[in-house]
């Protein structure tokens, strides 16, 4: 019962932080901000699957850790090369 | 329960980490908070979830140690990016920053005018018609 209660005081403790980092999103500045705060997003809502995994007592969300990681990764560093140099995949000269 | 602990601390880190996130005032001051800490409270979530799983069970899952190693190689690389695209961006820097030493390294957003200017000199040794509209748009 102790081990449920920790793991739904970790799950609150996530969503506090994935809400955090949506405030972020939402007023920060420039767009690196934003980038930034949704790369962490993503980090977060893998720890979160994987405390929901545990609170299930399941294996089948660990594909979707390795999936989440995956695509966050790609999306932020090719947000991060749109915002360096204007576009994603570059031309050939 | 050392899974549960392990889950506990991962969690606690995270908030810390978001606070940062909220609390500091800079793009690169934040991209500590966002890089590091972060990446210790999911390391710390996931190998929870796995001595969970290894204990109660017995079951040793490669995939959650695949995902442990990728965001562990993954999150400051991406942090790192953001970063320089930050800089190369021009960014500003926050109100007290002391001492900024890529300045003279990087030199920002001044070689890509550079390539604008050979493109559209390229163009008008082209169509030379077109001349007095590109140097209309060049000003």
């Amino acid at each position: 019962m102790i081990f449920h209660t920790i793991l739904i005081i970790a799950l609150v403790l996530l969503l506090a932080a994935i809400l955090f980092n949506l405030y972020r999103v939402i007023k920060g500045p420039s767009s690196a901000d934003r980038v930034q705060a949704l790369d962490s997003v993503g980090i977060n809502l893998i720890a979160s699957i994987a405390v929901y995994s545990v609170l299930l007592h399941t294996h089948a969300f660990f594909d979707l850790i390795l999936l989440i990681g995956i695509l966050s990764f790609i999306g932020t560093v090719a947000f991060a090369r749109f915002m360096e140099r204007g576009a994603v995949i570059e031309r050939k000269r | 329960m050392v899974g549960a602990i392990l889950i506990l601390l991962g969690a606690v880190f995270s908030l810390i980490s978001a606070i940062g996130n909220i609390r500091l005032p800079d793009v690169y001051t934040r991209s500590h908070a966002a890089s590091k800490s972060s990446t210790l409270g999911v390391l710390c979530a996931l190998v929870g979830t796995l001595l969970y799983f290894l204990i109660a069970e017995g079951y040793f899952s490669i995939r959650l140690i695949l995902g442990i190693f990728f965001v562990f190689l993954t999150a400051p690389v991406a942090a790192h990016v953001i970063c320089r695209a930050a800089y190369r961006h021009c960014v500003p820097l926050a109100e007290g920053t002391v001492e900024d030493e890529l300045r003279e390294y990087y030199k920002p957003a001044e070689d890509f005018e550079g390539e604008d200017q050979v493109e559209a000199q390229g163009n008008e040794m082209e169509t030379p018609t077109q001349e007095p509209l590109q140097v209309n748009h060049m000003s």
